[in-house]
């Protein structure tokens, strides 16, 4: 199954439906919940993160009877230095989105505590791609 | 205790979502930073911020989030409060700060 979402840069009210959209089909499959609420967090942060600081983006979304993967594709400023991106507490937020409540340097590790697999890429003043995969069978 | 026992234990506002009044509550989660919120709430908890823009009933549908209850008698944003009703999240509020909220929550739910 496949499926795609266009998010849109800097508009917060629609911050989340792409992410709520994935928990719908997700619990209509049965997956486990615990795996679920994961995905949430992780997807959840990555979309907030298109709408805070890309022009807008894409989530493509691919799943079969083992694993969903998550794809974000935005259009937008690039990460530098995805090293220090991924440090909590370290942020490129405006004040704005800080005041908020978001933009506290929390995405990128709630993404990295919560997914199975992550992976970033970035190109500077062209966008990122953060990859979300979840197995549906747990290991533990 | 659900919804409907705590805004009469804490004589507390409701602003929408009444459908949700039914909600089990397990618990509280107390922070205005919507990350901290997303990555350490769980199912089933209050969550008790100043935050009153959309984006906190994102986060309350997303987490299946008792109720929100918004401290120190801040209002909801109008968009807050339609997002509340079509979820069916109960939105509520209170006059008395944070500190004092969390205190009352914590006896009666420990």
């Amino acid at each position: 199954m496949q499926f795609q979402y266009q998010i849109e840069g800097g508009n917060f009210s629609r911050a989340g439906f792409a992410s709520s959209e994935i928990k719908k089909l997700m619990k209509q499959l049965n997956v486990d919940l615990s795996i679920v609420k994961r995905t949430v967090v992780a997807t959840y942060e990555a979309e907030v993160n298109i709408v805070a600081h890309a022009y807008g983006g894409t989530i493509y979304v691919e799943l079969d009877e083992e694993k969903i993967i998550i794809k974000l594709v935005d259009e937008g400023p690039g990460i530098p230095d995805i090293e220090q991106a991924m440090k909590e507490g370290y942020s490129t937020a405006s004040s704005t989105v800080r005041e908020m409540g978001f933009g506290a340097g929390m995405g990128l590790p709630n993404m990295k505590k919560n997914a199975d697999d992550l992976k970033i890429s970035s190109e500077v003043e062209k966008g990122t791609t953060v990859q979300i995969t979840m197995y549906f069978k747990t290991e533990k | 205790m659900n919804v409907q026992q705590l805004i009469e234990k804490l004589e507390l506002r409701v602003f929408g979502g009444e459908q949700g009044l039914q909600n089990t509550i397990t618990g509280g989660y107390v922070s205005d930073l919507l990350s901290d919120v997303m990555g350490n709430s769980d199912t089933g908890q209050v969550w008790l911020t100043l935050q009153t823009h959309k984006n906190v009933m994102a986060i309350a549908s997303l987490k299946d989030l008792a109720a929100i209850i918004l401290v120190n008698n801040h209002k909801p944003d109008e968009d807050t409060l339609n997002q509340a009703n079509e979820e069916g999240i109960p939105l509520l509020g209170t006059d008395m700060s944070t500190f004092e909220i969390t205190g009352k929550l914590y006896e009666l739910l420990k």
